[in-house]
């Protein structure tokens, strides 16, 4: 195939998500809508929490802003309009494009979510820049299984829910590591080389997802 | 010898009306046998008469007897739980062996378009997620013994439980849609890729964090392969341990023929092969 990995044809299909995006601003600012008011009500609910309760609530929103966000990726796109994107363009350049645009979308949640709950829930984090990295790294993390979970969900009725449920336990994994990385920056002493064990395993672990997601997504793009 | 049970509740007061304890086959042990054997020889009705079907009874025999009878090594504080080895391990073995039967099918049904692969993909996996939730039931009770809770949140049991979540969702996505070449093609694919997110999390995590498992970081007992436990497989438990693998790992899969083949009788209108 020798115009798959063609750049051009994927920032084309980028372009064209991100002008609807900004056309229809309605679906980005419904999400951020969404990210305001949960972390509102959380902080209505815990008030200025310590480091470990605030780690772990802010991983759980992460977790619901992701399903969301990419949700709205694939559900949003009608059959007629998938039929047109078969005919004109390959599903490994469809599904890096969407991968790519997914990350972008989660990484502007990511930073909005971190401002609101610095804002509002207090800051117990000791090293700010390396939190914002991890936070980043792990919206990536997030970003990217649930963009395959969403291919496979359109394909079984548009149910964002399915989407939820087939998306949870594969997280955890990735989850659980990100928890234990966001503790370094809490000020928690790990020992030798762990962050950098940790941060090559997540690493690892996106290869694996980008790699699968490429591999298997042809077989659900035939209708 | 076999009785016909309900008799014996009402023997005590059987004597006005004359009920009798009624053996099943034969008077005897000898007659018993040779009855059983006979209806196992000719084409019964009842069990597909196979090799490996035998073998799987006489592998899960040896494992009851000998897995209770056996002289094993006293490790710290495990004494005779130590035991629970037997039934623990194998079934862990047997459900990453029926899983990995699960994946071998549903890439075969990508390659082959063959509704057949899907139908042994799906019942290899409603399998492995019952011996994953029996794993996790003796674990849990050999849990309370040794470490004294069911639930430690143990890195290894964690993973356990999120094998049979995610299978649990492999479940409820074929639930989810009624086109049977569509429902075959997107499970298989949520299929494969749960497998390969899932082995690197048994994998990797145990050996990461430390753990109450044999094998985690230093400061857990028994460091080395976390699977086997480093010094506590000695001779006299291997050779009932291996038995006991293929034991439980042969059950799960004539479990699991059962399933396929009622259910290719079921759809046989619609498979066509």
């Amino acid at each position: 195939m020798p115009d798959t990995f063609l750049m051009s044809k994927i920032i084309t299909l980028l372009k064209k998500d991100f002008l609807l995006e900004l056309r229809q601003q309605h679906t980005f600012f419904g999400i951020l809508l969404y990210v305001a008011s949960t972390i509102f009500v959380l902080y209505l609910a815990m008030g200025r929490p310590e480091s470990t309760v605030y780690n772990g609530l802010f991983w759980m929103i992460q977790l619901f802003v992701c399903v969301n966000a990419v949700a709205k990726s694939f559900l949003q796109e009608s059959k007629g309009r998938m039929l047109y994107f078969y005919t004109i363009t390959s599903p490994v350049q469809f599904i890096i494009a969407k991968l790519i645009y997914s990350t972008v979308i989660m990484l502007l949640m990511v930073l909005c979510s971190l401002f609101l709950f610095t804002v509002l829930l207090g800051n117990p984090v000791m090293d700010p820049i390396q939190f914002i990295g991890i936070a980043g790294f792990g919206g990536l993390s997030l970003s990217l299984v649930f963009t395959l979970m969403s291919a496979i969900a359109a394909k079984a009725h548009q149910n964002a829910a399915i989407m939820a449920i087939l998306g949870f336990p594969l997280i955890i994994p990735q989850l659980l590591l990100l928890i234990r990385l966001s503790k370094s920056a809490f000020g928690e002493v790990f020992r030798e080389g762990a962050v950098l064990q940790i941060c090559l395993l997540l690493a690892g672990l996106d290869f694996l997802v980008i790699i699968l997601s490429v591999i298997l997504f042809p077989f659900l793009w035939k209708e | 010898m076999i009785y016909n049970s309900g008799w014996i509740i009402f023997n005590d007061f059987s004597s006005l009306i004359e009920f009798k304890e009624k053996p099943l086959l034969g008077n005897n042990n000898y007659q018993n046998t040779r009855i059983l054997f006979l209806i196992l020889l000719h084409k019964n009705k009842f069990m597909k008469l196979k090799w490996w079907k035998i073998l799987c009874i006489v592998f899960l025999f040896v494992t009851f007897t000998a897995g209770f009878l056996i002289k094993v090594p006293i490790v710290g504080n495990l004494h005779q739980s130590i035991r629970n080895f037997f039934f623990h391990v194998p079934m862990w073995f047997g459900q990453m062996g029926l899983l990995t039967l699960s994946l071998g099918y549903s890439v075969a049904y990508l390659r082959t378009q063959k509704i057949k692969h899907d139908i042994y993909a799906s019942e290899f996996a409603k399998t492995g997620i019952i011996f994953g939730i029996l794993g996790l039931m003796t674990g849990s009770i050999w849990a309370k013994y040794t470490w004294g809770e069911f639930w430690s949140n143990d890195p290894k049991q964690i993973a356990a439980a999120i094998a049979v979540l995610i299978y649990l969702a492999y479940i409820v996505l074929r639930g989810s849609m009624t086109d049977m070449d569509k429902r075959a093609r997107v499970s298989s694919v949520y299929n494969i890729f749960a497998y390969f997110i899932y082995i690197p999390l048994i994998m990797i995590l145990p050996r990461l964090v430390q753990s109450l498992h044999p094998g985690g970081m230093e400061g857990a007992k028994g460091g080395g392969n976390p699977a086997l436990g480093g010094q506590s497989l000695d001779a006299t438990m291997e050779m009932v341990f291996w038995p006991a693998v293929f034991g439980w790992l042969l059950l799960g899969i004539w479990i699991s023929s059962l399933k396929i083949r009622l259910s290719l009788l079921t759809n046989k209108n619609l498979i066509n092969e």
